[in-house]
């Protein structure tokens, strides 16, 4: 084992996937001699050279379009966006084009590739409207991507090498509020299987499912409950598409009560997703109400106190759990 | 170039009127309610394009193609019984009736795919290109696209990646001059200027009259074989003309019927590459007669194949989402 920031794993996971396999390479704004917006690939130009650590011009579109068109042809591209915003520039070649390339051909290709893109707000150094979206939610609905979004240094890592490793398309969101969190990574090769869930905290009293952030926001609220008697299982869903639908549903049936938090907007999200998932999978268990933690339907605004009440916050976790163990 | 031989003249001859009769066929099977799915959009007209291009490629190189794209599959060597049961949506189809017209694929014969937006090909062709230079091959990369793709972005970012990356694409620009269902001059600024455009780029530029097969056979190979050697992308500019509406039964509001009527009289590539060939005294009217024949019969085929094969198992719906 040895210490690693989420950011540094995300670097460890690249670089050894690049050593193990040279069909992988990088594509991107600024990642060669700059090492990338947020310093992702620094060291990998000077490793790895021009030819695998591409320079691009600021072209979201081709950026994902030649991604596609290498990796039907037999590469392992992993393309960054420099921030998860900027992909809607690239949507209609990462969903329209990648998403579909293997179904409306039959099955005559595949295309693994890898889109990385940070998400999410930063609170005191957040950049405002389009440098903050969690656009998770964009995603999750498109059949053919696989959705990834890691809390943990460890889990950045293996769930990398796993989407590198995967045939299909997958979208790798890497919440940039976590970039410097810092913990335990094995020294050894490992991978975190993609469609797993993980429990973060065990738990008897009531299930938190979440992701990202929110998965450290639900950690925390869980101590402070943790006083009151109330004892919160928290689920990091970490794949976010394919979901984990058993992990929840067996912790939801052992505590008989959930809550779905989710950075991402309220309207046609995730959390809603899995709030409904959860209702239809386990209404018998359920002893109450499901809580749901969401951002309001506004943009993410570019002042701080704004920002907070416009994000869900540990407040808002702790009275959502309250709420729904009848505690409140 | 060389002059081609009687055989590759015999071919291009054969795959023009492969494309028509195709083309016609496909039509003819819409008009009746038997294609009765999606939009069927005939290049007829361009065969001399899809054709001239297409031979002058290997079976490796690799294209991608438009929502008019039959011709580019059959010119590339496409199996036109697979071709038209795709379009039919039928299991024995290229993409086992996922895709349709506007979406198909044939990775066999070097096919990235049809890809029914305008442009979104163009990009995967320039990928492609740069995982065979990277790979170390000598393959070339062929994106179809028509003027009217000159008003996307994609189209713009692809010249500049091909260029400053200096990848083996040769961008071959079916100019036909109408964007869907509106005049290209009022649409594209560039649209009659593409030499400015490409030098602009870095590709280099070849210019022909898409109506005649030859000339586009020869440009192409050339743009082929340099990019093919390593220096560099090429714009092929070729100025062609759509004898049919943007899909069948669409009311052409944007010309008049007498400038299709004069085009269809002055400007057929088949007519005019058939007095060539007569012309050079290497072929007979009964040699000709023979080859469009045989393609006509073998749409005939196609057709037949197509019509009695089995629809996809509604029970697989869900393949092929993930690898």
């Amino acid at each position: 084992m040895h210490k690693a920031t989420y950011k540094e794993a995300i670097r460890e996971g690249l670089a050894e996937e690049m050593r193990r396999d040279s069909s992988v390479f990088l594509l991107g704004e600024d990642i060669g001699l700059h090492g990338g917006a947020f310093g992702l690939t620094k060291g990998l130009f000077a490793e790895f050279g021009p030819e695998r650590v591409r320079d691009t011009p600021i072209s979201e579109s081709i950026i994902a379009g030649a991604a596609l068109g290498s990796a039907v042809a037999g590469l392992r591209p992993v393309a960054e966006m420099m921030f998860g915003d900027f992909s809607a520039i690239a949507y209609d070649q990462i969903v329209n084009a990648a998403a579909k390339a293997r179904f409306q051909f039959g099955g005559q290709c595949k295309a693994p590739m890898v889109v990385r893109m940070p998400v999410g707000a930063l609170s005191w150094k957040s950049a405002g409207v389009v440098h903050c979206q969690s656009v998770d939610n964009w995603y999750v609905q498109v059949p053919g991507l696989k959705v990834v979004l890691p809390s943990t240094p460890y889990d950045a890592k293996g769930l990398l090498k796993s989407a590198i490793r995967d045939d299909n398309p997958v979208i790798f969101l890497e919440h940039k509020a976590l970039y410097e969190y810092q913990d335990e990574v094995p020294d050894e090769d490992y991978v975190v299987p993609l469609g797993v869930a993980d429990v973060k905290r065990r738990g008897s009293t009531c299930t938190a499912v979440t992701s990202g952030k929110m998965v450290h926001f639900a950690l925390k609220a869980a101590l402070e409950l943790a006083k009151e008697g109330i004892e919160l299982e928290v689920i990091d869903i970490r794949t976010l598409k394919p979901l984990d639908e058993e992990t929840i549903f067996a912790s939801v049936r052992k505590t008989h009560h959930a809550v779905v938090i989710h950075e991402g907007h309220r309207t046609g999200g995730l959390a809603a997703d899995w709030g409904m998932r959860i209702y239809t999978g386990c209404l018998d268990w359920l002893d109450a109400r499901i809580g749901w933690v969401a951002a309001h339907d506004v943009p993410i605004p570019y002042n701080d106190g704004l920002e907070k009440k416009v994000l869900p916050q540990p407040a808002d976790i702790l009275a959502a759990v309250r709420e729904t163990c009848g505690a409140a | 170039m060389s002059d081609p031989s009687t055989e590759m003249l015999a071919r291009m001859y054969y795959t023009m009127g492969l494309i028509r009769d195709f083309e016609n066929k496909a039509a003819e099977l819409f008009t009746r309610g038997i294609l009765a799915k999606g939009g069927v959009h005939s290049s007829v007209g361009q065969e001399a394009v899809a054709t001239g291009v297409g031979l002058s490629l290997r079976g490796d190189d690799w294209i991608s193609s438009t929502h008019r794209g039959h011709g580019h599959h059959l010119a590339k060597g496409a199996d036109p019984r697979r071709l038209m049961a795709e379009l039919l949506a039928k299991d024995a189809g290229y993409c086992r009736g996922r895709g349709g017209s506007m979406h198909v694929a044939a990775f066999e014969i070097g096919s990235l795919g049809a890809y029914a937006m305008v442009g979104e090909g163009v990009p995967i062709a320039v990928g492609a290109a740069l995982a065979e230079k990277m790979k170390g091959t000598d393959r070339v990369a062929v994106p179809f696209l028509g003027d009217g793709a000159l008003g996307q972005g994609v189209v713009h970012e692809s010249f500049n990646l091909a260029s400053v990356w200096r990848l083996p694409v040769v961008f071959a620009v079916e100019r036909n001059g109408i964007a869907v269902s509106t005049r290209c001059d009022q649409m594209v600024a560039p649209s009659t200027r593409l030499a400015e455009l490409a030098q602009a780029y870095g590709l280099r530029y070849y210019g022909v009259d898409g109506q005649d097969v030859l000339a586009v056979h020869d440009a192409a190979g050339r743009a082929v074989a340099a990019a093919r050697s390593g220096q560099g992308p090429a714009l092929l500019d070729c100025r062609t003309y759509r004898f049919e509406g943007h899909y069948a039964s669409e009311p052409q509001v944007y010309r008049r019927r007498e400038e299709i009527d004069e085009m269809r009289r002055t400007q057929d590539p088949i007519a005019h590459f058939e007095a060539y060939l007569l012309d050079s005294g290497l072929f007979s009217t009964a040699d000709l007669e023979a080859l469009r024949r045989r393609s006509a019969e073998v749409v005939e085929d196609a057709a037949e194949f197509a019509q009695t094969s089995p629809e996809p198992d509604p029970s697989t719906y869900a393949e092929y989402v993930y690898a």
